[in-house]
C-alpha cells in the first residue's frame, strides 16, 4: 500500500469514528468534521512529531484546532494516536468526559488550545510559534481556521501582524495556517452570509504566501506542507478547498448538516457510504468485518434505547 | 520614597527581573510609553513585541507564548485589555494560560481624558472568570513585589495600576503575598478597605476621623481575589462596620467581594465606596472631591455611616 492509501485508509476509519460519536453524543457537527479529517490525517499520520505519552514535550509540533466545534475530527486522531484509548471516543460531549463539546486543554493532555469560541486560535498559534522560536525549538505549529470563523475580526489583527511578528531574529515560518473553506457556515452558505472572497488576494496583501489545494487530496495537503515548510521567513497561508460533511452523501454541501448529529438509521447508512459497501451487499460486509459490526450493533442498541 | 505611579513601579521592576529572567516578555498595543514597557523594550527588544492596535490577537498572542514557556506581561490601559473579555475568557482563564495582563490608568483618577479610557469594571469582569487572580498594588513598593510574584506564580493574573503617583503606604520590610491583606493603622470603631489608588486617602480619612473622635482601622486590600477572609472577618467581628473604597464602579469590584464574603461568612453593615455611573473629563482631584474617594470624603461617608 502506498503511503496516500495508508492514509486514506486512516481517513476513512477516522470518518466512520466521527460519525459514530456524533451519533451516541446526539449533538454536535458533522459537517465540518468531515471537512477538515483529511487535512488532520495528512499532518498528524504523514508528519507530526509528537509523542502521545509525553503531550507536554516541549519540542513537539502543535496542531491549533481554532475551528473548536470539530473537534470530533482531532479525538478520531488523537485516538488513533494513542493519546486516549478508542472506546472513550463515545463519552463525547457526556458528564464528566476529558472529550467536552468544544476542545479543553486542561482537561485533556493532547488538546493545544481551548478553541470553539471563533476568532482566537490564530493569534494562540502564533504565540506558540514565536514562543519555539525564542526557545531555539525545532517544533512547528498548524492552526487550522474555519472560513466562517474568519469573519471575526481577531483573526485579520492576526493575519496582519504574524509574518511581521518576531522578525528579524525569530520569524514565524515555523508556522502553517490552514483554511477549511467548506464554504457553509451554521446559517447558510459562506458566501450568502458574508463573502470572504477575494480570499486569497486578501491573505497575500498582509504578506503571507497562500496556497490553493484540493483539501480531499492527501497528496496535494502533503506537498503544501513541505512547501510550507520550506518556506522561510514568512508563515504560510494554505487555502484548502473542502466539502463540507465529505464523504456522506446526504450530509455533503448542506447547511442542515452543520449542527445536527444523525440519527442512528442515519448513522449506519453514512458508514455504509463511507466504507463504499453498496446496500445490497451491506449484511454480507458486516459478517466480515467485525470492527464495523461492532459499532453497527451498539448504534442499532442505541435507537431501541 | 517619593510619590510614584504603579505603572512607573512596573515598568523598573519588569527591567530589572528581565535581566534575571529570560522568559520575560511584553506584549503592547501602541501604548508602551505609557504602560511603561518602552525601557524593557529597549533594552530587550527580541523580547518585546508591539503588535499594534489589536488587543485581542494582542491577548492571544500572550496566551500562546505562555503555552510555549514564556511568561508574557500583556499591558494596555485596564479598559481596553480587560474589554477583550472574551479572548480573556477563553485564551487565557479556560486555557489556565500563565499569562500576566496588566492593566494601567485604572479608574477615574486618569482625569481629563474621559471616560472612555478609564478602566472602572475591569475588576468585575474579571472577578466572574475561574484561574485568575487579581492584585491591585497601592505604592511603589508594593508594586514592585506584586510584579516579582507575579513572575514566580503559575497562572493568570491581573495587576491592575495607576497612571498617577501614589504616596508610600507599605512598611519598608513588607512582603506582598497572595490572599493576604495588611492592616496599615489599626482600629476599634470601624473596618475601612481600600485598594490601590484610594489606600492613602482612606489612611488620611482616618486621621481626620480620629479627630473626631472615631476610631477607624485602615486595609489594604492589595490582593482582590482571592480576599484575605481571615483578615476582614476578624477585623468585622471587631468594628461590626465595614466600609470599602475603591476608585472603580461600586458594583462588582472590592466592594462586591467584600460583600459577598460578609454576606455569607459575618453578616455586618457594609458601605461601599466607589464610582457610581460613569466617569468623565477633570482633574483627578476634582473627580475623586465629587465621587467621595478624597480624604474628606471617605471621612464624611464614614461618619455618616456610623450614625455620628
Amino acid at each position: 500500500m502506498t503511503v496516500d492509501g495508508k492514509l486514506d485508509a486512516i481517513a476513512r476509519a477516522c470518518r466512520v469514528q466521527i460519525i459514530r460519536m456524533l451519533t451516541h453524543a446526539g449533538s454536535g457537527h458533522p459537517g465540518g468534521s468531515l471537512s477538515v479529517i483529511d487535512l488532520l490525517v495528512a499532518i498528524a499520520f504523514g508528519r507530526l512529531r509528537h509523542d502521545p505519552q509525553r503531550p507536554d514535550w516541549p519540542d513537539r509540533d502543535r496542531i491549533v484546532l481554532s475551528k473548536g466545534h470539530a473537534v470530533p475530527a482531532l479525538y478520531t486522531v488523537m485516538a488513533r494516536s494513542g493519546y486516549f484509548p478508542e472506546e472513550q471516543l463515545i463519552t463525547l460531549r457526556k458528564l464528566g468526559s476529558p472529550l467536552q463539546g468544544h476542545p479543553d486543554r486542561v482537561a485533556l493532555p493532547g488538546i493545544e488550545a481551548a478553541t470553539g469560541s471563533l476568532g482566537q486560535g490564530l493569534s494562540i498559534a502564533c504565540g506558540m510559534a514565536l514562543g519555539l522560536r525564542l526557545a531555539r525549538s525545532p517544533a512547528r505549529v498548524y492552526c487550522i481556521l474555519g472560513d466562517g470563523e474568519i469573519q471575526e475580526g481577531q483573526v485579520w489583527e492576526a493575519a496582519m501582524t504574524a509574518p511581521k511578528l518576531g522578525q528579524p531574529e525569530h520569524p514565524l515560518d515555523n508556522l502553517t495556517v490552514i483554511l477549511d473553506y467548506n464554504k457553509i457556515q451554521l446559517d447558510d452558505f459562506v458566501a450568502k452570509i458574508c463573502d470572504l472572497e477575494p480570499l486569497v488576494a486578501k491573505w497575500q496583501s498582509f504578506g503571507w504566501p497562500v496556497l490553493e489545494i484540493d483539501g480531499h487530496d492527501l497528496a496535494q495537503i502533503d506537498k503544501a506542507l513541505d512547501q510550507a515548510e520550506a518556506t522561510r521567513g514568512v508563515p504560510t497561508f494554505v487555502v484548502a478547498h473542502t466539502v463540507k460533511g465529505k464523504g456522506v452523501s446526504f450530509m455533503e454541501n448542506n447547511p442542515e448538516w452543520h449542527g445536527k448529529s444523525p440519527k442512528p438509521d442515519e448513522a449506519i447508512a453514512a458508514i455504509r457510504e463511507i466504507l463504499g459497501v453498496s446496500e445490497a451487499a451491506w449484511s454480507d460486509y458486516l459478517t466480515t468485518d467485525r470492527a464495523t459490526r461492532v459499532i453497527v450493533d451498539e448504534l442499532r442498541a442505541l435507537d431501541k434505547q | 520614597m517619593p510619590a510614584k505611579a504603579t505603572r512607573a513601579a512596573f515598568g523598573e521592576a519588569l527591567l530589572e527581573l528581565g535581566a534575571r529572567d529570560e522568559r520575560i516578555v511584553t506584549l503592547d498595543a501602541d501604548l508602551s510609553k505609557s504602560t511603561m514597557t518602552a525601557k524593557f523594550a529597549k533594552t530587550y527588544p527580541q523580547r518585546a513585541f508591539n503588535v499594534g492596535i489589536a488587543e485581542s490577537n494582542m491577548i492571544g498572542v500572550g496566551a500562546g507564548l505562555a503555552l510555549s514557556g514564556r511568561i508574557p506581561f500583556v499591558c494596555s490601559f485596564a479598559c481596553f485589555v480587560v474589554g477583550r473579555f472574551e479572548t480573556i475568557r477563553i485564551s487565557v482563564a479556560y486555557t489556565n494560560a500563565n499569562v500576566k495582563i496588566v492593566g494601567t490608568h485604572a479608574g477615574i483618577a486618569i482625569g481629563e481624558d474621559g471616560y472612555s479610557q478609564m478602566g472602572l469594571e475591569d475588576v468585575a469582569c474579571l472577578r466572574a472568570l475561574p484561574n485568575v487572580t487579581i492584585v491591585q498594588p497601592a505604592d511603589e513598593l508594593e508594586a514592585k513585589q506584586a510584579v516579582a510574584w507575579a513572575v514566580e506564580h503559575q497562572g493568570p493574573v491581573y495587576l491592575r495600576l495607576t497612571r498617577q503617583n501614589l504616596e508610600p503606604v507599605s512598611p519598608a520590610d513588607y512582603r506582598f503575598q497572595l490572599g493576604r491583606w495588611l492592616t496599615l493603622r489599626p482600629g476599634t470603631d470601624v473596618t475601612v478597605i481600600a485598594s490601590g489608588g484610594t489606600v492613602f486617602n482612606a489612611l488620611e480619612a482616618a486621621k481626620q476621623l480620629q479627630a473626631d473622635g472615631v476610631s477607624a482601622e485602615v486595609i489594604n486590600a492589595a490582593s482582590i481575589k482571592p480576599l484575605d477572609e481571615d483578615t476582614l472577618v476578624r477585623s468585622a467581628t471587631r468594628t461590626r462596620h465595614v466600609v470599602t473604597v475603591e476608585d472603580h464602579s461600586i458594583a462588582g469590584g472590592l466592594g462586591g467581594a467584600v460583600a459577598e464574603t460578609l454576606g455569607e461568612v459575618l453578616p455586618t453593615p457594609l458601605k461601599r465606596l466607589g464610582v457610581t455611573g460613569f466617569g468623565e473629563s477633570g482633574d483627578a482631584k476634582g473627580l475623586y472631591a465629587k465621587h467621595g474617594l478624597d480624604p474628606a470624603g471617605i471621612a464624611a461617608s464614614v461618619k455618616k455611616f456610623l450614625n455620628r
